[in-house]
């Protein structure tokens, strides 16, 4: 193992691994990722591989949608090997009171204004594109055509792939245990192999990132959550677009295998890292399910799995450099929206570590939370 | 050891995943089946790997040299075998 370094980046999920290749593209050398375990293994590897541009603030908007951009051309700027599997069937969203269809006429004139092509729809034009959905309590709806899924596994390697051909060293298997620091300077990193001497660290350590950041000295409000998620066998495609509803908080989708992959968020969930599967999921989310799409009712489930959030105060992630801390960089708190946004996240984090001008305009300090400026997204599961 | 040479047989008969494509992604680098599993779906189909598995694990030990008591196992996710959803919310109707 190297035992000095450029860069250590915390985390082999697909932020770390999307700021490693953004950093090496712009020509970075000696850069190290550590992955305490596999790649894809921790939060990026279990999420519901959605991906949508309907969102409530503008900031949201521009991140997903240049994410979107990147996506859309990633198996050519990767050179991936195996197709990342993108399916822009559309994100259908569910509104079920006039406030929160109001709120939804808010967000496509924000989202129309830079660009993203969603559309505000009836309750008969929704299942005009979704014929099975039972209809009742709908108020309205909005659709988004070039939202969808795409494979995480896939793009969590392929990005592994295409860092690691511009000389990246991924340590997988290998878990940082201690960020050595003196006069507020980084000096290494130790890690159950060895020490890696190095002035910079990136915390991209998802559901551990609190943990990463007590390391070097820094508390920051992040907090995990388990989210769990079921899969159906597969059967022919019958379900175009993600079916999503923030109020009865469901999200649906079919994806190119031919399973239906689902969830929904527990409002009784305790912070922990528990990442076990309950029957208790299964069955409440075979109700929502069910009632929201009958045709389910024939359908097995297969498998279920569950992965964790990673929460901040105002479920929108910290993208900053430390204060305190000179070197340390903080890509966390997605709060279930990091793998649709990690494109873009990590040319930003690059800019930044970099010391560059952002391409993007963004406020996602640690600062906010002491000062008080939550960002307030109105589309949040 | 029995080296199986048809490249073209299939080897997860769930998701359909040809002994050469499991091959190819040894030869990657990807040698545990936690990886192979999420790179190729092998193993996540109605069965959850109780044929492909042991012979991914078997493929990883020729081309490795890992000896198969190394070869760790992916975990098994419940439910143990598929359940309709309509017996999920207790309606078996549909199962007559």
């Amino acid at each position: 193992m190297k035992n000095k370094a450029e860069i250590v980046i915390i985390g082999g999920g697909v932020i770390g691994a999307s700021i490693a290749y953004s950093l090496a593209d712009k020509g970075m050398k000696d850069i190290v990722v550590l992955e305490k375990n596999y790649i894809a293994s921790g939060s990026t590897g279990s999420c519901g591989a959605g991906i949508r541009q309907q969102w409530g603030t503008k900031m949201n908007c521009i991140l997903s949608k240049k994410s979107m951009e990147i996506f859309e051309n990633l198996n050519e700027i990767l050179k991936v090997k195996r197709d990342i599997e993108l399916k822009q069937g559309g994100y259908l969203l569910l509104a079920y009171s006039e406030k929160e269809f109001k709120q939804f006429k808010e967000n496509i004139k924000l989202q129309n204004s830079i660009g993203i092509p969603s559309q505000l729809l009836t309750v008969k034009e929704a299942k005009e594109i979704v014929p099975q959905l039972n209809g009742e309590g709908i108020k309205g709806a909005t659709y988004c055509p070039t939202d969808g899924h795409i494979n995480p596994f896939r793009v969590n390697q392929a990005y592994v792939e295409a860092a690691r051909r511009k000389s990246v060293q991924f340590y997988t298997y290998t878990s940082a245990q201690d960020i050595i620091t003196q006069n507020n300077e980084i000096k290494s990193v130790v890690t159950d192999r060895g020490v890696i001497e190095t002035n910079k660290v990136v915390n991209a350590a998802g559901g551990f990132s609190k943990e990463v950041s007590l390391m070097a000295g820094i508390d920051i409000p992040t907090k995990s959550e388990r989210h769990q998620i079921l899969v159906t066998e597969q059967v022919n495609p019958i379900l175009k677009p993600m079916v999503m509803s923030f109020s009865y908080n469901i999200y649906c989708q079919q994806i190119p295998d031919g399973s239906f992959v689902m969830g929904y968020g527990d409002p009784d969930e305790q912070y922990s890292h528990n990442i076990k599967s309950s029957w208790q999921f299964l069955e409440e989310m075979a109700k929502k399910a069910t009632y929201l799409l009958p045709f389910l009712k024939d359908i097995r489930v297969i498998r279920q799995w569950a992965g964790l959030y990673n929460i901040t105060p105002d479920a929108q992630p910290i993208l900053d450099a430390s204060d305190e801390l000179k070197g340390f960089f903080m890509a966390v708190g997605f709060s279930g929206h990091g793998f649709m946004i990690a494109p873009f996240t990590g040319v930003l984090m690059a800019e930044m570590i970099l010391g560059e001008k952002l391409s993007m305009n963004i406020k996602l300090d640690l600062k906010r939370f002491e000062h008080d400026r939550l960002i307030l997204e109105p589309s949040v599961v | 050891m029995v080296i199986l040479m048809n490249e073209d047989k299939i080897v997860c008969r769930c998701e359909d995943i040809t002994l050469k494509e499991l091959r190819d992604m040894i030869a990657d680098g990807y040698t545990r089946l936690d990886e192979i599993k999420r790179a190729l779906r092998l193993g996540m189909g109605p069965c959850q790997g109780d044929i492909c598995l042991e012979i991914a694990a078997r493929e990883i030990c020729r081309m490795t040299d890992k000896k198969m008591e190394d070869i760790k196992m992916p975990s098994k996710r419940p439910p143990v075998a598929g359940i309709k959803m309509s017996e999920l919310v207790g309606d078996n109707q549909n199962e007559k």
